[in-house]
């Protein structure tokens, strides 16, 4: 007992308590990241389906198919009070959540299942899982593929589905070459004669002249047009390549035009190697491809897009101005007073909130600065704006703005680790403080720069909130980068990773097929942003392992 | 320079002279160019704060006026306009005047456009009411007690481009050119038109307390969309003498004014009165309704306004409330014109006043003196900014009306309004809705309140965990493990907020809603079992212990927490058949009446809390670190155990930089704004339970700035919100800083 008091007495148990603080934070960090790690490579990876027979609740008996997508124990009050039936006597019940697919014939993608009801359980191998245009996946088996109304014999059914899927993703490929770049690319040119068209009306200097060579090139343009319209229409009649023929799990017959289906895979019949390959196989589409049915579905490719596009140009603006600030700071102010105000400037900057960022971009940059813009140089596109409303442009410099502290503080934090004998050394050859700064103190502070352009980079790949009121949208119809003049699109919206979380997550209307792909969406973004960081932090310690030699 | 430039110093001073001016200038335009961007870190916070103070500035400048002559009209002399109105644009307006002429013209030179004559003898007209609906529709009431129902309606030419538009206006007979009998005795004191959807109704009040209300019934014909009245009338006697009559929008309650300061509070449906209210000891001149027909505004003869509606009380039954009143101590309220977008009024006494109010704000917001007295006929624009004025000797005066936000003042924004259709004073926040006389409800107190709230609530989660952490990894910790503990708080505080703020929405609150007993029982399993575990660890003789070096404690709990974890998780479902009723949760909100939000202030506090701990960690972490080993080296000799030390000597030395670091955590907690937006409900309400949602200024801004309208009252309101945030984070950070600036003064001279 005296052991006790005198263990309580001189606070080992705080120290404890301290050492748990520090434990819980770390597993905080880490559960999550493993959290997001497992959910979001689950994604990718071909989940066995299973058939199952299940007695519902009112008795019958049914055969459900579909993948377990989680498992969880519920109390039995609980199921109760939803109004099912459980067995008198069980406290807790499991159940699974299944991905049954198959929207377009039940309507909906998923069902729990209460384990107690289920009868029996199979993994039949000829189960498929197809990846279509719409309506989620499909869930069965595989019966043949019919043309022209006639069910081809064949010893390879499955063979002769997967190289019609390849000519049809092929003949897809090439559409969606066509539409987006060739086809858009005669939209664009049009929308800028007619825009031309305007503006010399809006000069007065629309003359006969004028308006018959706008009229000859929109003639041209309505010609290629016609030629690109035709050659769509040939590379579609060419896409009905027949239909495949399936069977839901309880044995209803479907037929699914070739021209709808993606993907397809048998994952009860894959090895470990043929799964592995597949998830690869997902992973790569995923990060490639365009996003399809509303975004719950399909790759996030113009979201990554969007945001490395979107951080490039905010480098382009943070790094020279943050350097400066900083450089100013270290190196030229006289310490004092004013030099006391900017620090405690800066520090606001990096503390203010970052909505606070977005409604000032809204107000000044898009509002002021864009709709100014647009008067003065694009008046043939009002009331349209083309500036004064939120885009890429707009996007960059908010962020920009809000980064400045990162980028500040890191690069001070470089050049106050070198030591003063450097400069002073450089002084006293005869350099110019300008010379000195430029070829010896800025390149030493180089890795103090790299790291907090790393940083700032990392915080503006993350941050959604200030981005929603500047010019991110959950669909952006072009990239902002695209084969026409002038080929960066300052003025366009685009997609953002962040806000495809949010979005997908919390303002699709089907949140539960969404969910995956939320994860896998928010993986890349951690993966992404800690890796940055990591490495922020690598040449941050080289740095000043670099330059403690040098101090001694 | 090239290295063999240095290697012989002669050569530099062989330069010749202009490349060492050149040197000189280059050096010169550096300093500047570089003391520029210094200065532009201040000006771009400086600039942020004066954008926003622009935008919300109008908020709070008061409203002007200013009256212009239009000249005169020769052919107005002698017939007194008794009903005046304008159209949108501001170009033409409609006046009827006693002789029965209804007549179209321009305020430009005030020449006429239309002449239309409304009755060929020689009656005078009585009274004219404009529908309250703002439909254009208006009743002519004639001396003999006949009214005629015309609709003035304007067309905009566009032919000859969109600056030279032309207003057509026509007058309509909707409802036939036939009169109808509304008051057969004639005398008519009062008169009420009200359209909506489904009813047209016409009241009159006439000498001797006569009170004759035309109830019509619209009836659409399928077929041929032609509407027929469906008529019934109802007849109301007074004993009292009758100065004004209203009739509310939905045709449910007529309210009298009368000679003795009494408004009467009367039901269509039975034509009994419900109610009498003593709103003034002067007589009742004036009354009309607000926009949307719920307020009745009523004036007396002292030029106080009083605004009434109907409050509907527990037992269901109406009872007509005194919400607030205007006063002014000038002569007699004779008109009172509501505005047509807004719950603004505009009111004119006997002397020739004007006053412009906002009922919802409470404010008077302009006052002045016409120029030429009490006018014969005044008209508000639809936009509420411009008023057209007919002076008695047939002269018009236009007066513009600059008054953009009235419905901001203080008070409307931070203290209790009683809105229409509600029962009582309160704070709502709720800035739109789908019909066009929505009551915006601008209190900035719930997002103030839910503001507070989260952070409270996201300190009290985040507190502990990072200042005893950051004490921990600062004094005990061993240097190889802080190497590694260090990097992975700041990998903590790079996770973006919308990964944190999925996750708490979509994968912790259903889990919490799952297991929240679990959850709740580590609060006290887990202090319990850490400290058993410890006292067990240090009594024991395990050899094991020579693997865990001092300052390497934390990485011997982590299994220990998982443990504890789990066995909190597990033991609560018998803990709750055992005390709750087998869920914890039900047995909230059934049993302690405590309503439970899947998306509430605990996941909201727990998913911020974990945003704003490695800030916390690392400054209060870098301030204990700082504190000068030659104290704790003192204190240790002189005896003192190693916590003694920490706490005695280390963190009142550390305190204010662990002051900092909270108030910079607070800073954080209060402009996050995904987390909240992902993680609640957003429901703007005011309760400190830990389980229901908020609706903080943050999410409030990213939730509403996309759909407000540039300038609107609304837009400057979320500016408003915007600068609230950003001064009280200017102030925390700025007041942080400087105790970190001393606090860092302090260490270098110990």
């Amino acid at each position: 007992m005296k052991a006790l008091t005198r263990w309580i007495a001189d606070g080992t148990p705080w120290v404890w308590l301290n050492a748990a603080a520090v434990a819980a934070s770390i597993l905080l960090v880490t559960g999550l990241l493993l959290l997001i790690g497992i959910r979001g490579v689950g994604h990718f990876w071909p989940l066995a389906v299973h058939q199952i027979v299940y007695q519902e609740a009112d008795g019958t008996e049914v055969v459900v198919t579909g993948q377990i997508r989680e498992r969880e124990t519920v109390t039995a009050t609980r199921l109760r009070e939803s109004g099912l039936e459980v067995a008198e006597g069980t406290e807790l019940v499991h159940r699974d959540l299944l991905k049954t697919g198959n929207r377009d014939v039940t309507g909906q993608d998923f069902r729990w299942i209460l384990e107690p009801s289920i009868q029996s359980m199979s993994r039949p191998r000829s189960m498929v899982v197809l990846e279509r245009e719409e309506w989620g996946v499909f869930i069965g088996m595989l019966i043949g593929v019919r043309e022209a109304g006639q069910l081809l014999e064949s010893p390879d059914t499955w063979g002769d589905f997967q190289s019609r899927l390849e000519r049809a993703n092929e003949l897809r490929d090439e559409i969606r070459e066509l539409e987006k770049n060739r086809i858009g690319s005669v939209n664009y040119r049009l929308e800028r004669l007619r825009l031309k068209q305007r503006g010399l009306e809006l000069k007065g200097k629309l003359d006969a002249e004028n308006l018959a060579d706008i009229e000859s090139d929109r003639a041209l343009l309505q010609e290629e047009y016609r030629g690109l319209e035709q050659e769509l229409v040939d590379l579609y009649s060419k896409l009905q390549l027949g239909a495949v023929v399936v069977t839901t799990g309880d044995g209803k017959e479907l037929e699914l035009p070739m021209s709808t289906i993606v993907d397809a895979h048998r994952p009860n019949q894959m090895g470990l190697a043929g799964k592995i390959g597949h998830f690869f196989h997902n992973c790569w589409k995923f990060v490639t491809e365009d996003p399809r049915e509303a975004n719950t579905e399909g790759g996030i490719f113009p979201a990554i897009f969007g945001t490395v596009l979107m951080v490039l140009l905010m480098s382009v603006f943070v790094t020279p101005l943050g350097v400066v600030a900083a450089v100013y700071l270290k190196e030229y102010a006289r310490q004092g007073m004013f030099t006391r105000f900017i620090r405690v400037a800066v520090n606001n900057l990096a503390g203010v909130p970052s909505i606070v960022y977005g409604v000032f971009g809204l107000g000044f940059f898009v509002y002021t600065l864009g709709g100014s813009l647009d008067r003065l140089f694009y008046p043939e596109a009002l009331p349209a704006p083309t500036f004064g409303t939120g885009g890429l442009f707009w996007a960059s410099l908010t962020l920009a703005l809000l980064t400045l502290p990162v980028v500040i503080v890191s690069t001070e934090e470089g050049l106050s680790r070198i030591p003063r004998s450097i400069r002073e050394g450089s002084l006293a050859l005869g350099a110019t403080q300008w010379e000195t700064l430029w070829r010896t103190v800025l390149p030493m502070a180089s890795p103090g720069i790299m790291t907090g352009l790393i940083l700032a980079v990392a915080r503006a790949a993350g941050e959604v909130a200030p981005l929603m009121l500047v010019g991110v949208v959950k669909l952006a119809p072009a990239l902002p980068l695209d084969g026409n003049w002038p080929f960066l699109h300052l003025d366009r919206k685009f997609m953002h990773l962040g806000f495809h979380i949010y979005d997908v997550g919390f303002q699709s209307p089907n949140v539960e097929a969404a969910r995956p792909l939320v994860y896998a969406t928010a993986l890349l973004l951690v993966v992404v942003i800690v890796l940055l960081n990591l490495v922020a932090i690598r040449v941050r310690n080289r740095l000043s392992e670099k330059y403690r030699g040098l101090e001694s | 320079m090239k290295s063999s430039d240095t290697a012989r110093p002669a050569t530099i001073t062989a330069r010749p002279d202009s490349f060492h001016r050149w040197r000189g200038r280059k050096d010169l335009l550096a300093k500047r160019v570089i003391g520029l961007g210094g200065v532009m870190v201040i000006a771009a916070v400086l600039l942020i704060l004066f954008y926003l103070l622009y935008v919300v500035m109008p908020l709070f400048l008061p409203a002007h006026a200013s009256q212009s002559n239009l000249g005169g009209n020769p052919g107005w002399t002698g017939d007194k306009t008794v009903f005046l109105s304008l159209e949108e644009q501001q170009q033409v307006a409609f006046r009827v005047s006693q002789d029965g002429v209804a007549e179209f013209f321009k305020l430009d030179g005030l020449s006429v456009i239309e002449k239309i004559l409304l009755s060929d003898d020689d009656r005078k007209v009585a009274h004219v009411a404009g529908d309250q609906g703002n439909s254009g529709l208006i009743a002519v009431a004639f001396d003999d007690g006949l009214v005629s129902l015309v609709k003035e309606t304007y067309t905009t030419d566009y032919s000859a481009g969109i600056e030279q538009r032309t207003i057509k206006p026509v007058l309509e007979f909707p409802y036939g050119a036939g009169q109808r009998i509304l008051l057969p005795t004639g005398a008519m004191t009062g008169l009420v038109l009200s359209e909506n959807d489904s009813q047209l109704l016409l009241a009159a009040a006439g000498i001797g307390g006569q009170i004759r209300i035309e109830l019509n019934t619209k009836q659409e014909n399928f077929l041929s969309g032609e509407i027929t009245l469906e008529r019934s009338v109802k007849t109301f006697a007074a004993d009292f003498e009758v100065t004004t009559i209203s009739v509310s929008s939905d045709h449910r309650w007529l309210y009298l004014g009368d000679s003795t300061g009494r408004v009467h509070f009367i039901s269509i449906a039975s034509m009994e009165t419900i109610q009498v209210v003593q709103v003034s000891d002067a007589p009742i001149t004036s009354t009309s309704m607000l926009l949307g027909g719920i307020s009745l505004l009523a004036g007396d003869a002292r030029g106080t306004i009083t605004q009434l509606f109907p409050v509907r009380d527990a037992d269901n039954q109406f009872a007509l409330e005194k919400i607030r009143r205007f006063e002014s101590d000038q002569g007699a309220i004779v008109r009172i014109i509501p505005e047509q977008r807004r719950k603004g009024f505009v009111a004119v006494d006997a002397q020739g006043g004007l006053a412009i109010y906002h009922s919802t704000a409470g404010t008077l917001v302009l006052q002045r003196q016409l120029d030429n007295g009490l006018p014969d006929a005044l008209a508000l624009a639809p936009r509420a900014s411009g008023l057209l004025i007919l002076n008695t000797d047939g002269s018009a005066d236009f007066m513009d009306i600059d008054n953009e936000h009235p419905e901001v003042s203080f008070a409307s924004l931070w203290s209790k309004v009683w809105y229409e259709n509600y029962e009582a004073p309160e704070y709502v926040w709720q800035s739109s809705a789908s019909s066009n006389d929505f009551e915006p409800k601008f209190s900035l107190t719930p997002l103030a309140f839910g503001t507070l709230k989260a952070a409270l609530y996201a300190m009290l989660f985040a507190l502990p965990l990072a200042l005893m952490g950051a004490a921990f990894t600062a004094y005990f910790m061993s240097p190889a493990l802080r190497r590694l503990v260090k990097p992975t708080i700041e990998i903590m505080e790079a996770l973006p907020t919308v990964i944190l703020g999925f996750l708490a929405g979509l994968w912790f609150a259903p889990f919490l809603e799952e297991n929240l007993a679990g959850v709740l029982s580590m609060l006290i399993v887990m202090p319990i079992g850490l400290l058993l575990f410890a006292w067990f660890w240090t009594r024991s003789q395990w050899r094991i212990k020579s693997f865990v070096k001092p300052g390497w404690e934390p990485i011997l709990l982590l299994p220990v927490i998982v443990v504890l974890a789990v066995v909190s998780m597990e033991f609560a479902g018998p803990l709750q058949s055992l005390f709750f009723g087998g869920d914890l949760r039900s047995w909230l909100s059934q049993e302690a009446g405590i309503s439970y939000d899947q998306r509430n202030a605990m996941v909201v506090g727990c998913a911020m809390g974990f945003a704003v701990i490695p800030t916390i960690f690392s400054i209060a972490e870098d301030a204990i670190y700082g504190v000068p080993k030659s104290l704790s080296d003192g204190s240790l000799a002189l005896g003192a155990t190693s916590w003694q030390t920490l706490v005695r000597v280390i963190l009142p030395t550390a305190s204010p930089g662990m002051f900092s670091a909270v108030m910079i955590g607070l800073g954080r907690a209060v402009g996050e704004t995904m987390i909240v937006l992902m993680a609640t409900g957003n429901t703007p309400i005011m309760d400190w339970n830990l389980f229901e949602g908020m609706r903080t200024l943050a999410a409030n801004i990213a939730v509403e700035m996309p759909e407000s309208a540039l300038n609107s009252s609304h837009y400057r309101i979320l500016f408003l919100a915007a600068l609230v945030l950003f001064v009280f984070t200017f102030f925390v950070n700025t007041g942080a800083e400087l105790v970190r600036q001393r606090l860092r003064e302090k260490y270098s001279s110990l």
